[in-house]
């Protein structure tokens, strides 16, 4: 704690990098070149759609991340540390390879044309539905649909799910659970009562670190959802590389989608909040 | 401690080979300054496989040293620009130099410093975008038409109906641009691509929602379209001639053509930014890609088409029989560039994209 000249060059890194870019895109957005103004903020409606649809199918990627990484995290947190040692490598290992090689080889696996259909004819899974449905597919549309947008994004960020709910579970006292089953409670009751309520913290983190990105991806979207419909990301790209090029316009998308992932976050923040003073009492 | 020791000291121990792999020599090597180039990626003959690496013979020859880089369309070119990035010698397309010289981002040329220019066909000089030819050196030039895989049509594809055709549903890949994929539709609809009509935008647009509600787009795509248009991913899609012959190579069933409505012919040229560093540099830089020697390497590395007439004739003439990488007159004639729109058109495209997209 004395030598806080330590942490100078964080601070210095942060003021250049994070404060001040943050501030350029506030004066951006209420800036139209010229002067200061409200315009951009007037338009905002027109983007409502790209709005509700981007936090639509980030916040479908959020839920589907804790419902597979939740159990994925409590299992493994009950290992013993040679399986956990594997297993935590085995779920950063994609993180190795670069985002967009990652996301272009989903490509070759969902298209018409890919990996999945071919197993699926190779199977016969497709004879066998159109033989029951009486339906006439030659293979299942996955690629260029809002499914393949989700699956990217959980593909992509649950790692970011998993890791944080599994460290707060590892914490959890072991005494505590001894001490709720020597007073009678069945692991129903453990869980419900004590894991889950002790690991909301982590799941809290987790929705953060999977939901933030999710809403502001464009790479995702243009690869695996085709181009097909624009979300934030593609939204605010087109404006400071696309035709029209209006940098105070991108800005102030950027601020409405910051203002609103903020003010998601506080709500959950204080939700949180309220369990872990519930378990105190 | 030992263990950080000797992991430092290995590290040290491979910096030197890092270096002398990546490190092209020192500044004396180059007397006589530089210059920097911003192209487009795949764009000039680079020294694979044997060809010529143009960017180390022209340091050899001149002592420039050259800071080549590259970036992936003409608006991020625009975006870098604002921005305040310094370049000596931009490549950027028609309606691009047009917006640049209306807003005053370009530098004349001196022409007496760049002789080689003579060579550039008559055909070429004055062009729309530049009308007093002032500004900029032409480096390629080709057009835009329907790419399509002759197993999974049934017929030859002549027109740009067949991309709105009910038949061809799930089959057809999209520029994933506004410029070009409305500009498809515009052409389809008998209109010029830079109208600045906003009806016929509008039309032009409900065209392609037609288009994507019935369900005949499978995707909006850039260079995705290789991939895809190679493996049989898709019967069909609009992308650039110099790229189809790429293509060709890796999937012998692709066939292009230039819909007999027309369609987009665009040209590359060297532009010298305004405010540039290394004018003299730069100058001599364009002069050297106008040789005719360099000009014939970068054909045949990057299979677009050369507005040189030395290079057109000095290159095999399997090459330039080829009506795909040099079409008849009469196909160039039905064929327009794009120009630079007024802002408040480009507003329009933007919103009419987003409805589209929405």
């Amino acid at each position: 704690m004395k030598n806080k000249g330590l942490a100078v060059p964080y601070v210095a890194w942060l003021a250049i990098f994070v404060v001040a870019p943050l501030i350029l895109v506030l004066i951006y957005a209420f800036h139209d070149g010229s002067r200061f103004t409200l315009d951009n903020f007037r338009v905002m409606g027109t983007y409502a759609a790209v709005f509700g649809r981007s936090f639509l199918l980030a916040a479908i990627a959020t839920l589907i991340c804790i419902l597979i990484g939740y159990p994925v995290a409590w299992f493994l947190a009950r290992e013993g540390a040679g399986m956990r040692r594997i297993a935590t490598i085995l779920i950063m290992l994609p993180m190795w390879m670069n985002f967009l090689l990652r996301t272009y080889s989903w490509m070759s696996i969902l298209e018409n044309t890919g990996l999945l259909n071919t197993l699926f004819q190779k199977i016969g899974l497709i004879s066998l539905v159109n033989g029951i449905f009486g339906t006439n597919y030659t293979y299942f549309s996955m690629i260029n649909t809002q499914g393949a947008i989700v699956l990217g994004m959980v593909y992509n960020y649950l790692p970011f799910m998993i890791l944080p709910i599994f460290t707060v579970i590892e914490k959890i006292d072991p005494r505590l659970i001894e001490a709720a089953q020597d007073l009678g409670a069945n692991s129903a009751v453990v869980f419900r009562k004590l894991i889950f309520p002790l690991s909301v913290p982590g799941i809290l983190s987790g929705v953060t670190m999977v939901f933030v990105p999710s809403v502001a991806t464009f790479a995702i979207s243009r690869l695996l959802g085709g181009g097909m419909v624009t979300l934030l990301g593609d939204l605010i790209e087109a404006q400071f590389l696309g035709g029209a090029y209006n940098p105070y316009l991108g800005s102030a998308i950027s601020l409405v989608m910051m203002v609103i992932v903020l003010v998601c976050m506080a709500v959950m923040n204080r939700f949180g909040e309220g369990e872990e003073e519930a378990m105190l009492l | 401690m030992k263990k950080i020791l000797s992991l430092i000291l290995a590290v040290l121990m491979v910096c030197p080979l890092l270096t002398a792999c990546g490190g092209s020599g020192t500044s004396s090597q180059y007397p006589n300054g530089e210059v920097n180039v911003l192209n487009w990626g795949e764009y000039i003959s680079d020294g694979q496989d044997g060809t010529l690496d143009v960017i180390e013979q022209f340091q050899q020859e001149t002592g420039i040293k050259v800071n080549y880089n590259v970036c992936p369309d003409n608006e991020t070119l625009y975006a870098n620009l604002q921005q305040g990035d310094s370049y000596d010698v931009i490549i950027p397309s028609d309606y691009m130099i047009s917006r640049l010289i209306d807003e005053g981002m370009l530098t004349p040329l001196n022409f007496d410093n760049i002789p080689n220019a003579s060579d550039v066909d008559p055909k070429f000089l004055n062009p729309a975008y530049d009308p007093d030819n002032a500004y900029s050196v032409p480096y390629m030039w080709g057009t835009v038409g329907i790419i399509y895989n002759t197993t999974m049509v049934d017929e030859a594809i002549t027109s740009w109906d067949s991309l709105f055709d009910k038949k061809y549903a799930g089959q057809v890949l999209m520029i994933n641009n506004s410029r070009d994929a409305i500009g498809v539709a515009l052409k389809d609809l008998g209109y010029s691509y830079n109208t600045t009509n906003q009806a016929q935008i509008t039309e032009a647009v409900n065209l392609l929602i037609q288009q994507k509600q019935n369900g005949i787009v499978q995707a909006y795509v850039m260079d995705e379209i290789f991939d895809k248009l190679e493996g049989g991913e898709a019967a069909m899609g609009v992308y650039y001639a110099g790229d189809y012959l790429t293509m060709y190579e890796n999937n012998q069933d692709l066939a292009f053509v230039v819909p007999s409505e027309g369609s987009n012919i665009f040209t590359d040229a060297m532009c010298i930014p305004a405010g540039a560093a290394n004018q003299a540099n730069a100058e001599k830089f364009i002069n050297f890609m106008c040789s005719k020697d360099v000009g014939v390497a970068n054909c045949e590395a990057i299979g677009y088409s050369s507005p040189l007439m030395s290079v057109v004739e000095a290159l095999d003439p399997a090459i330039t029989a080829d009506p795909v990488a040099y079409p008849s007159d009469e196909v160039l004639a039905s064929c327009e560039a794009f120009l630079n729109l007024p802002e408040d058109i480009l507003k329009f495209y933007d919103s009419e994209w987003l409805r589209l997209k929405a």
